[in-house]
């Protein structure tokens, strides 16, 4: 059989996608639908075959108190951290885009907290945090305050972890909104400069419709962060205290390695990645049609 | 119409160690087309931005309208702009790119409707008022600038290099079309640009800069028969002015390294003798005039270039209609009137006068400097062996 110029054009494009798709399949894919079918099987003792339940994992996942508590937690922490890490990355970037002695030392300080690996910054938050020798209650007994149990009191310490957060990652999303500021022309500051219009009115009428592309991205890169790293409960509270800083992932870490219920950590994962899908899915068609892409 | 007159005192911009502009002073009146000519970075555009308030000045003033404008937000000047990339926004769409500015001074939306309309039959956009900057062509995005510096009604408008992203023939388009408005709505403008065409066909006055100062202030016509130097002479004109360095010889000054004959007095020696390539005259060998050597030509269509060698230089002639002339042996002479001398510095000198290249009995012919036809016939049985 000879091929023809167009199968050999078919034949030579899917060899150029083969690595990927390899890589992808083994490591995303296949990962995946195994997840998907393990959380529809109870495994059987002593070597005897695992049974098909059905969703009856997913009903005793939502009669788990604990999930719903560490999903409450999730979301205060997405919420805690989403807006307010773009908001404080698309302030820094506009500081440090404007003009300002000695910028590029500021942008490389906004920066540090990002090359910092997770589990270093979350050491070095340990001793901002700790309660007698920490750098916050130094400086509350400094102003004659008594000092806070920063992670060991369950109603503060999810927010300890927000901040922290808030901290590591606003200085990443502040380079994309660095890059962006960059790319919008300054004559459009000009030409509204010359019409008298305010900086206020100029930045909403202007750049932040022009950074939308920017906020669009970064705010599903902060979506999935929200639910993606966990690094920081490791070293700062293991989820405690009584669940009060545990997070999605983190209770999939539990119970698939401390309870040894692979069955149920399928099964979180499986909705965790459903809940991900849907608001990815939501975001892309509700934001992409308000979003000028140049 | 008096809050449009633009004035500048002593305006002089640095940055650090780099003199941009260099303490120039002009007046425009209002209702006038001025253009700022120049090669880049000769402190044009960076005197139109001070003019805007874009750019602030290191010392002088700039009145407008009689108010000391100098130290005034650019919002505060009452004047609008036209940007060579045309900033326009590329979110909003036309309409909301015309009334932009409107919105920013809250002109009620009723009024604000009843000017774009206007404004956009002004400039031919109705059509197009729903769509975006990008689904349109240079020359509609153009239009869309022109629009947005139009519905301000201010007075005065700067315009910096508008033509220069576009193509040749839409070009000369806009040129009629920038002047034409200009013109129906009586507005002051001032023009930046470094084609000397666009400042000869659209300027009632051309301020001609070089180095941050100004070199020549005065109407195109002056500028191109009267060239305050040797630079202002090689800007204007295309092909440029010729510049021929004069030697001293035994009767006068020369042209180096042809000793005969003299054509300025010896005192214009080290100096340089300007004669425009369209006012160049070919004549037979045997004739009078300055020998030359038909290096090439150039056929254009309406006329051809003829690259000449005199001595060790070479100079430019235009002659209308085709020829074919290269390698022959010429004269050349050119209308007293139309030479043009410069001492040493390159500045204009006005206390000599060339000598004659006339040819004797020829006076009436030479009187006219376009009359390629007369010339032809003139060389006709030297110079057409092929015909």
């Amino acid at each position: 059989m000879t091929l023809t110029a167009h199968r050999k054009m078919q034949l030579y494009g899917t060899l150029l996608l083969l690595p990927a798709a390899i890589l992808l399949t083994t490591f995303a894919y296949l990962p995946t639908i195994t997840t998907v079918i393990n959380s529809l099987f109870l495994p059987g003792f002593r070597g005897a075959p695992a049974e098909f339940v059905g969703v009856e994992n997913y009903q005793v996942l939502f009669d788990d108190p604990t999930f719903w508590k560490v999903a409450r937690n999730n979301l205060i922490y997405a919420l805690g951290t989403i807006p307010t890490s773009i908001a404080l990355a698309l302030v820094m970037a506009l500081f440090v885009n404007g003009k300002l002695r000695g910028r590029g030392f500021v942008r490389m300080a906004y920066f540090t907290p990002t090359i910092l690996p997770m589990i270093a910054a979350a050491n070095i938050w340990m001793f901002f945090y700790a309660p007698q020798i920490g750098l916050f209650n130094k400086l509350l007994g400094a102003l004659g305050l008594s000092g806070i149990n920063w992670l060991g009191d369950p109603s503060v310490a999810l927010g300890s972890v927000i901040v922290m957060s808030v901290w590591k990652e606003a200085g990443f999303f502040m380079i994309f909104y660095l890059a962006a500021l960059q790319g919008i022309p300054p004559e459009l500051k000009e030409a509204s400069d010359l019409e008298g219009t305010s900086r206020w009115s100029f930045f909403w009428r202007v750049t932040f419709p022009l950074l939308m592309p920017t906020t669009l991205f970064v705010l599903i890169n902060a979506l999935i962060n929200a639910v993606r790293v966990v690094d920081h409960l490791f070293i700062l509270t293991k989820g405690g205290p009584n669940n009060a800083t545990n997070l999605l992932l983190y209770y999939v870490y539990e119970n698939a390695f401390s309870f040894f219920d692979r069955t149920m950590a399928a099964t979180i994962t499986v909705v965790i990645l459903l809940v991900l899908a849907v608001v990815a899915t939501l975001k892309f068609t509700i934001l992409d049609r308000r979003t000028h892409y140049q | 119409m008096s809050q449009s007159r633009i004035r500048l005192e002593r305006v002089t911009k640095r940055w650090d160690a780099t003199m941009a502009v260099d303490d120039i002073s002009f007046d425009v009146t209002p209702g006038q087309f001025v253009i700022l000519l120049g090669p880049s970075g000769c402190g044009k555009s960076t005197t139109l931005r001070m003019i805007a308030g874009l750019e602030e000045a290191t010392s002088g003033q700039i009145h407008i309208g009689g108010r000391d404008v100098t130290r005034l937000p650019p919002g505060d000047r009452g004047l609008s702009m036209v940007f060579q990339s045309y900033a326009l926004f590329p979110h909003l769409s036309v309409a909301d790119n015309i009334v932009f500015g409107l919105r920013s001074r809250k002109v009620p939306r009723q009024e604000q409707r009843q000017r774009l309309a206007k404004v956009a039959e002004l400039v031919d956009l109705t059509a197009y008022l729903d769509r975006k900057p990008a689904q349109l062509s240079g020359g509609q995005r153009q239009r869309v600038a022109l629009a947005r510096a139009v519905i301000s009604e201010h007075p005065i408008c700067l315009m910096d290099e508008p033509l220069s992203n576009l193509d040749a023939r839409l070009r000369s388009d806009m040129r009629r079309e920038i002047k034409a408005l200009q013109s129906r709505l009586n507005m002051t403008v001032v023009y930046v640009t470094h084609d000397q065409v666009e400042a000869m066909s659209m300027g009632d006055r051309v301020i001609l800069m070089q180095h941050g100062t100004i070199v020549q202030d005065g109407t195109p016509d002056e500028l191109y028969n009267r060239p305050a130097s040797a630079f202002a002479a090689s800007f204007i004109g295309s092909p440029a002015m010729n510049l021929l360095p004069l030697a001293a010889g035994e009767q006068g000054a020369v042209i180096q390294g042809e000793p005969t004959p003299p054509v300025a007095p010896l005192n214009a020696a080290g100096g340089q003798l300007g004669v425009r390539p369209e006012d160049i005259e070919l004549r037979p060998a045997s004739a009078f005039g300055v020998l030359a050597r038909v290096l090439s030509e150039e056929y254009l269509g309406a006329d051809t270039i003829v690259h000449l060698a005199i001595g060790e230089h070479t100079l430019r002639a235009r002659l209308t209609g085709k020829h074919a002339l290269a390698g022959q042996q010429c004269r050349i002479g050119w209308p007293t009137k139309a030479a043009h001398l410069f001492d040493a510095n390159g500045r204009r000198r006005d206390d000599l006068t060339p000598y004659s290249l006339d040819l004797p009995g020829a006076e009436s012919q030479l009187s006219s400097p376009l009359s390629g036809s007369s010339q032809t016939s003139l060389l006709a049985p030297q110079l057409y062996p092929q015909h």
